[in-house]
């Protein structure tokens, strides 16, 4: 993991906050065109604060732009266009949505 | 004075209990917003050439500040660095809020991109928690309206309860506006009634609780509610703002009470987007249309994996090749004839006086000068591609497209473009370091950017090469620049372990909108930064070229009798475990003035002048093996000292300026004795 700020405690937003999750996937995982909803984020403090501020946030609507399965990705959220690492990409979840 | 300044913010001051405004007091206006909202083009069309740049005390954050007119009245205008949020996860962010709370602005403008309305307005949100009064510039109308989006700017500001300016800054629309409502504001004539978000329901009860034990140990002057949301949401400096103010009983209770709710920081921030979501059905009449914009198209290539390789690679190249047909050039003209000239002017002035005295001001000073005026073309022409790469929204395309490399050394992918562009210089290497957000990412890189060879150290290996290796001499270039950077990469491992231990600035940012290069925000950036380095790095470069001119003339008035030659002498032992004698080492050391010192200095030792025959002397009384350590010492020793100067200045500590000189001198010594022993291993 790429992020893991060790003076930060990591919290997580929501208790689902798993892979398993049947209806939800890691925004990492989302194909090009792919509409979504976040549901949870997981990471430290910081990381956390600088996702909201760019406007991940549960119940924010995602779609992704550009990814290409490995590398960084695109994802345009509340109007805005975010690059993210793929380590930053696994760390928010997401409920596909039917396009 | 004008009767309005006696009633200037009268309704909100009271309301805040602000101290009594006196009547000499220039309005104070900040101006704040998101990152990429146009906000150094409202700042440049309200201030022009009014600006004055510094730091933040303390900071290594940009200052800007100007002022203007208006009926009468002069504002003082500071730019608050552009953050997306006002929580303390960067050094802007705290600037940003500690100046709100503490120099108590009279008014804080907040510009919101309208393309991007829900997300701009994050900063809104925590704006209106703070104790100034904002007002809204809605930027950006013309680009919200070509993707099809309408908003009700009156609707907004009565859903706000704040004023909203729509405007199209680039096209200079609505700043006159813009400022008049600021003018309105700070005198009073608009009463100010915000409507800031409330926490949500389900945390309301929380924060009384956060708000009931702190109450009476809030240190002035911040607000009460404030300091309770930002413990809620686990801010760094807050918290231990408060632990230090309260009992360590009282702080135990208030910690209890945060740990059971450590998922407030979502918790608050989707609070503001759902208050954000309440302003945006309101005041938008029509929701941005599906269609792909330009920004899209463009994005196909620019930060598609391979095509977005090849039009970086252009860029660079294009950049280079304005540096070597334009920049270099220039540099040699003002090298021969202005400095030259300048010098002769001086030899002859001073003709009749003590030979120190000439020496002093031809060599010394104007050799300084000399050096810094020199660099002013590179550097010109580096701030304005800078400048505009950044301006046009380019600078986060290659740092995308480069992130994952860069990632192996535990930099941004943001570090690539001001590390590449030191092979030409690394001057405006260390500077362009800038564009990189996270301080630690940035510290890295500018200590790495000496690493890189720049194009003085690769005209020695140029002059030196052929007379130690003839044909092969392209070959050992080469080999010498891959060592270079196989430093680098290891040293950004190493550095990155042993002192970052391992963290990396989380790669999420915003690839913003293109447009066109505004030519006045740029043109206004590069003046500003040539003005910078001028005065800070420049007196730094004369102070200093001054003292090692003195050092290579004391006492008996020529190099190889010099203070300097016994510093040679002394390191003697460290230089010949890898065969160099004393003037080798004193031509090192003579290369920190200027790259191209040594052959100058060596030309003086050996007696040789600084023609081909130099070369010639030096591989014949030298072995290869010295040939070759002494060029990959040269490629990896301590910069010259402009780049030194820079370095101090861009980290604004003298410590890690120190760290790094020592540092790169391990790094290249280390690297020279391991050269020499390879090569006498293989027979050279």
């Amino acid at each position: 993991m790429r992020n893991r700020s060790k003076t930060d405690p990591a919290v997580q937003s929501s208790p689902s906050m798993s892979a398993s999750d049947s209806q939800s996937v890691f925004l990492s995982a989302m194909r090009p065109g792919e509409r979504g909803v976040v549901v949870g984020l997981a990471g430290g403090r910081g990381l956390l604060c600088r996702m909201a501020s760019l406007g991940f946030t549960p119940g924010a609507e995602v779609t992704v732009m550009q990814n290409f399965g490995r590398g960084p990705l695109i994802a345009r959220v509340r109007g805005a266009r975010i690059a993210l690492g793929r380590g930053e990409a696994r760390k928010i979840q997401v409920r596909r949505r039917s396009p | 004075m004008s009767p309005r300044f006696f009633n200037a913010v009268p309704a909100v001051d009271e309301a805040l209990d602000l101290p009594a405004v006196t009547e000499e007091r220039m309005v104070l206006v900040a101006l704040a917003g998101q990152p990429n909202v146009g906000k150094s083009t409202v700042f440049n069309l309200l201030t022009g050439l009014s600006q004055h740049v510094g730091n933040w005390p303390g900071k290594t954050v940009e200052r800007k500040e100007g002022t203007f007119t208006l009926n009468g009245t002069t504002y003082r205008l500071v730019d608050l660095p552009g953050t997306y949020s006002l929580t303390a996860n960067s050094a802007e962010e705290i600037v940003a809020r500690e100046f709100i709370i503490r120099e108590r602005p009279d008014v804080v403008v907040v510009l919101v991109d309208a393309a991007i309305l829900e997300r701009s307005l994050y900063l809104v949100a925590e704006l209106l928690s703070l104790p100034a009064p904002v007002v809204v510039g809605l930027n950006m109308i013309d680009v919200a309206r070509q993707e099809g989006m309408e908003i009700e700017p009156e609707v907004l500001a009565a859903a706000l309860g704040v004023p909203v300016v729509p405007m199209i800054a680039t096209k200079n629309v609505g700043v006159r506006e813009l400022s008049e409502t600021v003018d309105r504001v700070a005198s009073g004539e608009i009463p100010y009634t915000p409507k800031p978000p409330q926490i949500r329901a389900d945390h309301q009860e929380v924060l009384e609780e956060i708000e009931r034990l702190i109450v009476g140990c809030v240190p002035d002057p911040y607000p009460l509610d404030w300091v309770a949301l930002k413990l809620l949401e686990g801010d760094r400096e807050v918290t231990r703002m408060m632990r230090g103010c309260l009992s360590d009983e009282r702080w135990e209770e208030v910690h209890d009470v945060l740990r059971a709710h450590d998922d407030a920081l979502v918790a608050v921030a989707s609070g503001r987007y759902e208050w954000i979501g309440r302003m945006v059905r309101a005041a938008v009449t029509r929701p941005k249309a599906g269609q792909i914009s330009l920004t899209e198209r463009l994005d196909r290539w620019a930060t598609h994996p391979l095509w977005g390789l090849l039009i970086l690679a252009g860029i660079l190249g294009v950049v280079f090749g304005l540096t070597y047909t334009v920049g270099w050039p220039l540099m040699v003209f003002l090298d021969t004839y202005v400095v030259g000239g300048l010098a002769d002017l001086a030899r002859a002035a001073l003709a009749g006086a003590p030979a120190w005295l000439s020496g002093l001001v031809v060599d010394g000073a104007i050799g300084g000068v000399g050096s810094v005026l020199t660099f002013m073309p590179i550097l010109l022409i580096f701030f304005a591609v800078m400048g505009i790469l950044e301006d046009m929204g380019y600078m986060a395309r290659a740092a995308y497209v480069m992130d994952g490399f860069m990632h192996m050394m535990g930099l941004h992918g943001k570090s690539f473009l001001p590390l590449f562009l030191g092979f030409g210089c690394n001057v405006p290497a260390v500077l362009g370091t800038r564009v990189i957000e996270s301080r630690r990412a940035r510290l890295l890189t500018i200590l790495l950017a000496p690493l890189i060879p720049c194009t003085a150290r690769m005209a020695i290996v140029a002059f030196i090469a052929p007379a130690f290796f003839g044909s092969a001499a392209t070959l050992v270039s080469w080999g010498l620049v891959l060592l270079a950077l196989a430093v680098l990469a290891l040293s950004g491992v190493l550095i990155n372990k042993l002192i970052f231990r391992g963290q990396r600035a989380a790669f999420i940012m915003e690839l913003p909108l293109y447009h066109l290069p505004n030519w006045r925000t740029i043109g206004l950036l590069v003046w500003q930064r040539s003005m910078e380095f001028v005065r800070k790095a420049g007196t730094l470069i004369l102070g200093v070229s001054v003292v090692v001119w003195t050092l290579s003339v004391l006492p008996g008035g020529d190099v190889e009798h010099s203070y300097l030659a016994a510093i040679g002498r002394w390191l003697e032992p460290a230089g010949r475990l890898m065969g160099l004698d004393w003037r080798l080492i004193v031509a090192l050391l003579t290369s920190f003035i200027a790259k191209e010192n040594s052959i100058a200095t060596l030309g003086v030792l050996f007696g040789a002048g600084e023609g081909p025959g130099l070369a010639d002397v030096l591989a014949t009384t030298f072995p290869p093996s010295t040939g070759l350590a002494f060029l990959a010492m040269q490629m990896l020793f301590i910069p010259c000292l402009a780049t030194v100067a820079v370095i101090r200045q861009e980290t604004r500590s003298w410590g890690w300026t120190l760290f790094n000189l020592a540092f790169l001198l391990l790094v290249s010594w280390v690297t020279g004795v391991g050269v020499f022993w390879l090569a006498n291993l293989v027979g050279l």
